[in-house]
């Protein structure tokens, strides 16, 4: 079972990034589950989500805590929170941030998912993006199923925009 | 034809009553359960079926408005949680009283105070000798397949009682995985449409329901309820294989249900999606050769005694997990009546994940190490912070 | 034999039941007096009174519990009340 933790600001998109996330894995045949951290949320706070993937049904019902990815989609929240408690030794992070770079003691993708979802959306949400991202670099889910569960998701040309977004992130990422 | 999604618990109930065709739904939006009825005013309003939606300004009157329409001989549903359960306490009697067949979701979370909106099994637990038969769901996709069998059990000429199908607050109801929908023919072939013969309001044939119920008449009606309470058993179990043969899913034998019980001396007794991460740590101890059996009791309300002393037959650690407290009898709901159903047993009963304190794999094995060395009754309180 | 949910289904059936066996006092209509105008029929609150074919404001005692509000509310003074029992 794979376990993905997002951190998020309350707006940006986490929780719906997770619950993408987990019907993308659906799409590729597998099992999942996406929920938010049980807390109380604002706009703007520290949030959590979180994905489990399995090849079999999953029963654990329990919050995340020792997940095997983590993916950042606000990089202010690196100052605020310990975005890598818990992640397992060989865990890795996605980071939206401008930095080509990123020292947290795992192995660290960045993507400047900010600046790609202003040019193609218009607006700095980055969940749709930074997923491209997580998808191009991990290979943990196929674009095809990722761009299937947004257009789901975000219906018309929000939709189409949103896919555009996660696959320009994906082969950005997967090229580097 | 059957699709699989990947939706919430709530929305697999709003699904569920859709694809009954509930003709009635009055609600009160409440945490964590509203996006089940907004889902279903969805539905209503983009015109995928034709239900009346009547917004009303408390769950009382959700509840009244339901008790109404269902005197009226059509299908209703509601939902709701806590404090909103709660509120409809007095009308719980009233449905179960004049034997209306509503069907209800709640979504579990804690009673205030302090405030609190998570899950634990306090509210619903609060209402179990209302005359409501009640049923917890341990996933999406049985929370989506109680919503149907529900009006099945209900609407039986033997039993003629409310439903309340209970989902864990949070865990269940904003988690999302994928859950089978049944084909919408299929479901309306299986409920069909109700047609009460007791009780329904019409002009041409004017009868009074919910009359004044004297000392001469008021006991029998208890004895009514308690009786079909009894026969409910019998047509869970037969309304959970009925659905096994057309929808190719059951839960156990409809009130209980066990996983790895041969060969286990230790067995943890549990409602609700708790019942999961028990399973999890039940194959992790699997692999390193131990033994732990789980009973999950799927209907609180008829509470399956028989099926329970027989489960457990042999089986020398019972761990009864609680959601909820009796404060004063200081035990949980759940391992009083397991002592009184198993009264040669020791049973420890363990307080857990009130409030939306999380139950982890860990906090399960912790009970399964206290279990195995406990001695005698006890209740211990497992996730406490020191 | 007590219903399921205690149903009723015979309509009307509180009928049989002749509450007019409760009174302490009688009330008693003069019809001379009597300018029918219905204030008597309209604040009975057990609808006991009523009009018969020929106009004429009749109490009918199988139902009236002698409460004696017409005798209050009738402005002749038409309704006056005896003793139930003598």
């Amino acid at each position: 079972m794979i376990e993905i933790r997002f951190h998020g600001r309350g707006g940006q998109g986490a929780v719906t990034a997770a619950k993408i996330l987990a019907k993308a894995a659906f799409y590729d045949g597998k099992y999942s589950q996406g929920f938010p951290f049980f807390g109380v949320e604002r706009r703007g706070a520290p949030v959590m989500a979180f994905t489990r993937i399995d090849d079999k049904k999953i029963v654990i019902r329990s919050q995340v805590y020792n997940p095997d990815y983590v993916v950042v989609l606000d990089p202010t929240l690196l100052d605020a929170v310990n975005v890598v408690e818990g992640l397992k030794e060989d865990g890795v992070v996605v980071v939206n941030t401008t930095k080509e770079e990123l020292d947290l003691g795992f192995k660290t993708y960045t993507i400047d998912a900010t600046g790609i979802a202003l040019d193609i959306l218009g607006v700095p949400i980055v969940n749709t993006t930074i997923l491209g991202a997580f998808a191009g670099a991990t290979k943990l889910i196929s674009l095809e199923s990722l761009k299937r569960a947004i257009l789901d998701t975000f219906k018309g040309k929000l939709g189409e925009k949103n896919a555009k977004a996660a696959e320009v992130a994906y082969r950005m990422i997967s090229e580097n | 034809m059957e699709k699989i999604d990947v939706i919430t618990g709530t929305t697999a109930a709003a699904i569920g009553a859709k694809l009954a065709n509930v003709e009635v739904i009055a609600a009160y939006p409440i945490t964590p359960q509203s996006e089940c009825v907004e889902v279903l005013a969805k539905f209503i309003a983009d015109g995928e079926f034709d239900a009346e939606y009547i917004k009303v300004e408390s769950e009382h009157s959700a509840m009244a408005a339901c008790i109404g329409a269902s005197a009226t001989g059509v299908r209703t549903f509601t939902a709701t949680a806590s404090q909103g359960l709660a509120l409809m306490h007095e009308m719980l009697y009233i449905a179960s009283g004049m034997r209306l067949p509503i069907v209800m979701l709640n979504t579990n979370r804690a009673l205030s105070a302090p405030i609190n909106i998570w899950c634990d099994h306090q509210d619903s637990i609060t209402e179990r000798d209302t005359g409501w038969i009640q049923i917890y769901a341990k996933d999406n996709q049985e929370t989506l397949d109680s919503i149907i069998q529900a009006y099945r059990i209900a609407e039986d000429e033997d039993i003629l009682l409310p439903v309340m199908v209970c989902i864990d607050g949070f865990i269940l109801t904003h988690t999302v995985e994928p859950v089978s929908i049944p084909d919408e023919k299929k479901v309306r072939d299986y409920l069909g449409i109700y047609e009460p013969k007791h009780a329904y309001l019409d002009p041409d044939r004017p009868i009074t329901q919910g009359p004044v119920g004297v000392p001469e008449c008021y006991m029998e009606t208890r004895k009514h309820i308690w009786d079909a309470m009894e026969r409910a058993k019998k047509v869970i179990k037969r309304v959970n294989e009925e659905y096994y043969e057309i929808f190719n899913r059951r839960y156990g034998n409809g009130l209980v249900e066990g996983y790895n019980l041969e060969n286990a001396d230790t067995v943890l007794v549990a409602m609700g999606s708790v019942c999961g991460t028990i399973r999890y740590v039940i194959d992790k101890l699997k692999e390193k050769g131990k033994n732990v059996g789980l009973l999950r009791i799927r209907t609180y309300r008829p509470f399956p005694k028989e099926e329970i002393k027989e489960m457990l037959e042999g089986v020398e650690n019972v761990g009864v997990l609680d959601r909820n407290v009796s404060f004063g009898f200081n035990m949980g709901a759940l391992g009083t009546e397991m002592l009184a159903t198993l009264r040669d047993k020791k049973i420890c009963n363990y307080i857990v994940g009130l409030g939306g304190r999380d139950i982890t794999p860990s906090n399960i094995e912790e009970i399964i190490r206290h279990l195995e060395k406990c001695e005698d009754v006890e209740t211990k309180w497992i996730g406490l912070k020191e | 034999m007590v219903t399921i949910g205690a149903i009723i289904y015979e309509p009307g059936s509180t009928v049989r039941n002749k509450t007019g066996s409760w009174r302490t006092f009688r009330p008693v209509l003069n019809s001379e007096k009597c300018i029918k105008c219905e204030i008597c029929y309209i604040f009975c609150p057990e609808g006991a009174i009523y009009e018969d074919e020929k106009g004429n404001f009749k109490i009918n005692y199988d139902y009236c519990k002698g409460c004696l509000i017409c005798s209050k509310e009738c402005p002749t003074n038409a309704i006056t009340r005896i003793r139930e029992e003598k």
